[in-house]
C-alpha cells in the first residue's frame, strides 16, 4: 500500500512510501522531524506552513506529500545552511528589527519574504505588505516585519556588489 | 534606578530570537515522545441538546485504542474550574466531557485515542452520538426574558449574576444636568486567534508517579494546581512544562477540559498522549472575548463638564464559566470613568447564559469595553454640544498634581499626565493641519475623519486582595559558581520578551552583560510558584520580583567583596564584571572571584551562609495605570462604505521603559488587534447556535496590507507602585485603538448626520447608513 516518493529537503535526499492523503506539512513535521514549519489553520489562510518548493513559496498544508515527489524543498531549518551557514539576511533582519514576538508565524513569514526578495530585490512598502498578505501575524502588527524585510533587501543588495 | 544606564532603556535584540528564526523552538505540537498516541475530541454539533447515547463500537473496530465518554469519567475527573467569585452568582460548572446535556457547539462529548493523526481522524468520524436537540438561547436579551428556554433547568432563569457599582451623587448629577445624552453601544464577541492553536502533551511515569504535562499555557503553576485537583492526585505528582507558546492574548490564561483529559489519558493508558486543536476547534472551544451590550447615559453641563455617568451592561457569558468568565465585565465597570474627573457613576451588570462558548479574558479583558464606551461618550458629548472633542477631553481631565487620583469606582490611579500625551499626539499628527485638510477635502466630496482616544487602563495585575488566585509574582536569582546568572521567574512569557528584559535588568544591577544571564520560565519543577503572564503584569510584577531578588543577591555579594577587599560594602559598585570601590576602581575584586568565594566558602564573613541564591515573592501595593492618546485618520468611501486607514499616531505612557524595541512591538500588535475589532472581526452564531464564523475563511483578522505604518511615541511618567517605575504595556494598544478608529469613522460621516456606527464598522454597515441618510434627504 502507499506511494513511493523521493524528494530533497534542505539538501538531503529522502525516499519514503507514503499514504496518498498525507499532507506535505505532516510529512515534513512528523516523518522527517522538521518541526520548524508550523500549522496554524486548516484552510490555507494563515501561511504558517509556508516552505519553498523548487524555489517558490507554497503552503505545505494544502499540498499532498506525493505531489512533492521529485521536488527540492527548503524549510526554515535549511535556510541558513542554504545561505552558506550564517543566518540568511531575512533571518538577520527579523532579529535586528524585532520582527517576531511569539515566533509561530515567523518561519512561514521569513520564507514568504525570501520568495519576494528573490524576485523583487527592491520592493516598496506596499509591495512588501502585499507579498506577506498570505501570512497572518497576531503579535507584531506587521510594522517590524516590514522593517525586517527592508533591512534584508538592503543587506542582500550590498552583498551582491 | 541609576540615571545613566548601560542596558536598561536600550533597544537590545532579543535573546529569544535565534531559536525562533531558525525553526528550532518547540511548541506543543512539535513534541515527539516514543510511543506517543494522539487524542481527539468528539464535539457537539448542536448548540443545546440532551445526549441520548454514545456508541463507540465502530470507532473501536476501526482501530481506536480507547474511547471515553462523560459516563466513563463521572467521579473520576473534577469539573473545569472557575476562580472568579461574584456574590450570589449561579454555579455553571461543567465536566470535562458532557454527561447528559450539551450547551454549546463544540462542547466535548467523547475523547478518542489512536496511534497516529490520520487513524485518529478516521476514528473520530465513526463515534456515533444520538442527541435530542433543545431550543437554543442565543440572544442575551431574550435569554433573560420569562419563558426563555433554560440552560440550567434547576435555575429559574438564565441570569448568571447581577452586579452593581455606584460612587458619588448620581441622582443629583442627572438632576443638575443641562443635557443627558443616551447611547447604546455594542462591544462585539471576538475570537482571540493566537496563531498557535492550543496543544497538550502528557506523559506519566508510573514508577516515579510523575505526570509531566506540556501545555500551551500562560499560567503553568495555576494549571498544575488545577490539574492535580481535577485528577485527584497530590500536587507534587504533577509537573507542567510550558513549551514555546505561539501567542495567548488571554486565551491561554485558562484551564481547559482538554488539559485534564489528556493528562488523565496518559495516566490511565500508560502511554504519552498528544492533543492539538484544529483551528475550527480553536474557534469553537477556546474562550471568546468581549460581548457586551452597553446602554449609557451621560449627564453634562453645557460648558462640556461631565457630571455623571449611568450604564447598564448586558454581558453574554456563554454557556459555562471558564476560569475568569464572570469577573471580566466587572473590570469594565471599574474603568468606566476613563481618564476623566467624573464625580458620579453607576454601573449595573447583568451576566447572562447563552448557548455559546464561554467568554473570558481577551487582550484588555473588560478594559477595551470601558475605554470604547467612555471615548465614544466623550465624542457624542462633543457632537451634541458642538464643541471640539479635544476641548471636551481637556475640560474633564484631572490635573497631574491630583495624582494618586481616587475614582468614584474605588480605584487609585497611580500617576499620570493626560494633558501631556494629548498635546504630544496633537503635535505629532499636526492636528490643526489635519482639520484644515478635512474641511478642504469635504468640499471635494471626500470624507476624511479624525478620531481621538485618550485612555487610561488598569494593569500590572495586581494586589492579591483583588485577584481571585493571588496577584503576586516570584523570582529566584541564582548566581552559578562560574559567575553566570540564572533568573528563574514565575512569569510565563509567550512572545513578550522577558528572557531579554529580565537579563537587561540583571546585567544592569550586577555590572555584567545580558549574555551572562539566563532567564528560565514555565517549568514548574524548576521555577518558584508563579501566577503567570496576563494583565500586562510580567515586567511590572514579575520584573519587580526579579529586581528585589537581585537586590538581595547583590547585597550579599557586596558583603563578600567588602570582606575580601577590607572595604565597607556600601562603598562598592558593580561594573564591568568587577566589584570595586566607587571612588577608586583599582580597588576591586572580579565578579567571579566574589562568586567563587560564596561557594568555596573559605573566606566568607563570619556567620554568612554559603551559596548565592535569593527568592522573592513580590506583592504589588496597587495596580498600575498606563495611559496615552491615540489619533487615527481615515477616509470613508461614500459610495462603497469602505474605510481606509490613512494615518495612525500613538502616544503611550507605560512608565519607565526597559526595552523600547519591545514596547513598540507591543503597541503595534495591540493597535492592529484593535483594527480587527474596529473594522473586521465578529464572532457570529446563527439562529441555530452554529458558529458560522468558524474558520479563518469567515473571520477576517488584519493582514499586513490592512494597516498603515503607525507613528508611535511615548511620554514617561514612572509608576510609584514598583521600584522599576514600570506600568506595563501589553494591552494598552488594544485598549486605546478601537475607539480612535470608530471616532474617526463617525467624524468622517458627520456631514451625513451619522452620530454612531456599531462595531465592527464594516463596509456594508456604512453603506446602509449612507443610503438611509441619502433617502432621508
Amino acid at each position: 500500500m502507499g506511494v513511493e516518493i523521493q524528494m530533497r529537503v534542505n539538501g538531503k535526499a529522502y525516499q519514503h512510501r507514503l499514504e496518498p492523503r498525507l499532507l506535505l506539512v505532516h510529512y515534513l513535521r512528523d516523518v522527517l522531524g522538521l518541526t520548524g514549519t508550523h500549522i496554524g489553520c486548516e484552510t490555507s489562510i494563515c501561511g504558517a506552513c509556508t516552505v519553498l518548493l523548487n524555489g517558490r513559496a507554497v503552503k505545505s498544508c494544502t499540498l499532498l506529500a506525493v505531489q512533492a515527489d521529485g521536488a527540492d524543498i527548503t524549510t526554515i531549518e535549511g535556510l541558513a545552511a542554504a545561505n552558506g551557514g550564517g543566518l540568511h539576511p531575512v533571518q538577520e533582519g527579523f532579529w535586528e528589527k524585532h520582527g517576531l514576538q511569539c515566533g509561530f508565524c515567523t518561519p512561514g513569514m521569513i520564507l514568504a519574504a525570501v520568495h519576494l526578495l528573490e524576485r523583487n530585490p527592491n520592493p516598496t512598502e506596499p509591495e512588501i505588505r502585499c507579498a506577506i498578505s498570505g501570512n497572518l501575524c497576531r503579535c507584531t502588527g506587521y510594522q517590524h516585519i516590514v522593517d525586517a524585510v527592508q533591512y534584508a533587501a538592503r543587506k542582500m543588495k550590498s552583498r551582491k556588489r | 534606578m541609576p540615571t545613566a544606564t548601560r542596558f536598561i532603556g536600550k533597544p537590545l535584540k532579543r535573546k529569544e530570537d535565534p531559536r525562533l528564526i531558525r525553526g528550532l523552538a518547540h511548541y506543543a505540537d512539535d513534541i515527539q515522545l516514543a510511543g506517543m498516541h494522539h487524542v481527539g475530541i468528539v464535539r457537539s454539533p448542536h448548540a443545546h441538546a440532551l445526549i441520548k447515547s454514545v456508541d463507540a463500537s465502530k470507532a473501536r473496530a476501526a482501530g481506536a485504542v480507547a474511547v471515553l465518554t462523560g459516563a466513563d469519567l463521572a467521579g473520576v475527573l473534577g469539573p473545569v474550574p472557575c476562580a472568579a467569585q461574584i456574590p450570589d452568582m449561579k454555579v455553571a460548572m461543567r465536566s470535562p466531557l458532557a454527561t447528559d446535556r450539551v450547551r454549546f457547539v463544540g462542547e466535548p462529548v467523547a475523547v478518542v485515542v489512536a496511534a497516529d493523526r490520520y487513524a485518529l481522524r478516521d476514528a473520530l468520524e465513526l463515534v456515533e452520538v444520538e442527541y435530542e436537540p433543545l431550543a437554543p438561547v442565543l440572544d442575551p436579551a431574550k435569554a433573560m426574558a420569562k419563558g426563555a428556554p433554560l440552560l440550567y433547568p434547576e435555575c429559574n432563569d438564565n441570569i448568571a449574576y447581577r452586579w452593581e457599582l455606584e460612587g458619588g451623587p448620581v441622582k443629583k448629577a442627572f438632576q443638575q444636568a443641562d443635557r443627558v445624552i443616551k447611547q447604546r453601544l455594542i462591544n462585539q464577541r471576538l475570537i482571540p486567534v493566537a496563531m498557535e492553536p492550543r496543544g497538550v502533551v502528557a506523559d506519566y511515569s508510573p514508577g516515579a508517579q510523575q505526570l509531566t504535562v506540556w501545555s500551551s499555557t500562560q499560567i503553568p503553576h495555576l494549571l498544575r494546581t488545577q490539574i492535580a485537583i481535577m485528577l485527584g492526585v497530590p500536587e507534587y505528582t504533577v509537573r507542567v512544562v510550558t513549551p514555546e507558546v505561539g501567542g495567548g492574548f488571554g486565551s491561554k490564561l485558562n484551564v481547559y477540559a482538554e488539559e485534564a483529559l489528556v493528562a488523565h489519558l496518559a495516566m490511565r493508558l500508560g502511554k504519552p498522549m498528544k492533543w492539538t486543536e484544529t483551528r475550527r476547534e480553536n474557534f469553537q472551544a477556546t474562550i471568546h472575548g468581549r460581548d457586551q451590550i452597553q446602554d449609557v447615559e451621560v449627564a453634562v453641563r453645557r460648558d462640556g463638564t461631565i457630571l455623571g455617568l449611568r450604564c447598564r451592561i448586558l454581558a453574554d457569558l456563554g454557556a459555562y464559566y471558564q476560569l475568569l468568565t464572570p469577573l471580566i465585565p466587572t473590570l469594565t465597570a471599574l474603568m468606566i470613568c476613563g481618564c476623566y474627573k467624573i464625580p458620579a457613576v453607576r454601573v449595573e451588570i447583568t451576566g447572562v447564559f447563552t448557548n455559546k462558548m464561554a467568554t473570558d479574558a481577551y487582550r484588555g479583558a473588560g478594559r477595551p469595553e470601558a475605554t470604547y464606551l467612555i471615548e465614544r461618550v466623550v465624542d457624542l458629548v462633543a457632537a451634541e454640544l458642538k464643541k471640539d472633542p479635544v476641548a471636551i477631553r481637556r475640560k474633564n481631565f484631572p490635573q497631574p498634581k491630583e495624582f494618586p487620583y481616587a475614582t468614584p469606582t474605588g480605584l487609585i490611579y497611580d500617576s499620570a499626565n493626560y494633558q501631556k500625551s494629548l498635546e504630544l499626539v496633537l503635535r505629532r499628527s499636526n492636528y490643526k493641519k489635519l482639520r484644515a485638510e478635512q474641511a478642504r477635502l469635504r468640499k471635494q466630496g471626500r470624507y476624511i475623519g479624525i478620531g481621538l482616544s485618550t485612555y487610561v487602563e488598569i494593569c500590572g495585575m495586581g494586589p492579591s486582595s483583588a485577584m481571585p488566585a493571588g496577584g503576586w509574582e516570584s523570582a529566584t536569582v541564582r548566581i552559578e559558581p562560574t559567575g553566570k546568572v540564572s533568573v528563574l521567574t514565575g512569569s510565563s512569557p509567550h512572545g513578550q520578551g522577558q528572557e531579554t528584559t529580565f537579563a537587561q535588568i540583571a546585567a544592569e544591577m550586577l555590572g555584567l552583560a545580558p549574555e551572562d544571564v539566563f532567564v528560565l520560565h514555565g517549568d514548574t519543577a524548576a521555577v518558584p510558584y508563579g501566577i503567570g503572564t496576563f494583565g500586562s503584569r510580567a515586567t511590572a510584577v514579575g520584573g519587580t520580583a526579579v529586581y528585589k531578588a537581585l537586590e538581595k543577591v547583590r547585597h550579599k555579594l557586596a558583603q563578600i567583596a567588602g570582606h575580601l577587599l577590607g572595604e565597607d560594602p556600601r562603598k562598592l559598585t558593580f561594573r564591568d564584571r568587577k566589584i570595586c570601590v566607587r571612588s577608586n576602581a583599582a580597588k576591586a575584586v572580579s565578579f567571579s572571584e566574589a562568586v567563587g568565594a560564596a561557594y568555596v566558602a573559605k573566606t566568607l564573613p563570619a556567620g554568612m551562609e554559603p551559596g548565592l541564591e535569593a527568592t522573592t515573592f513580590f506583592e504589588p501595593s496597587n495596580f498600575t495605570y498606563p495611559f496615552g492618546a491615540h489619533l487615527c485618520v481615515v477616509e470613508v468611501d461614500a459610495e462603497t462604505g469602505e474605510v481606509h486607514l490613512l494615518k495612525y499616531y500613538a502616544v503611550d505612557d507605560c512608565g519607565n521603559v526597559i526595552n523600547p524595541l519591545l514596547v513598540d512591538g507591543q503597541v503595534h500588535g495591540g493597535i492592529v488587534q484593535s483594527v480587527g475589532q474596529a473594522l473586521l472581526e465578529e464572532a457570529v452564531y446563527d439562529e441555530n447556535g452554529q458558529l458560522i464564523t468558524g474558520e479563518l475563511t469567515d473571520y477576517a483578522i488584519p493582514r499586513a496590507g490592512d494597516v498603515p505604518r503607525m507613528d508611535v511615541s511615548r511620554t514617561v511618567t514612572p509608576s510609584p507602585v514598583n521600584p522599576l517605575g514600570v506600568k506595563g504595556v501589553g494591552e494598552a494598544g488594544t485598549i486605546a485603538a478601537t475607539p480612535a478608529i470608530v471616532n474617526a469613522v463617525v467624524d468622517a460621516l458627520a456631514p451625513f448626520g451619522v452620530r454612531h456606527v456599531d462595531l465592527p464598522v464594516k463596509r456594508e454597515r456604512i453603506w446602509r447608513l449612507l443610503r438611509r441618510s441619502r433617502r432621508g434627504k
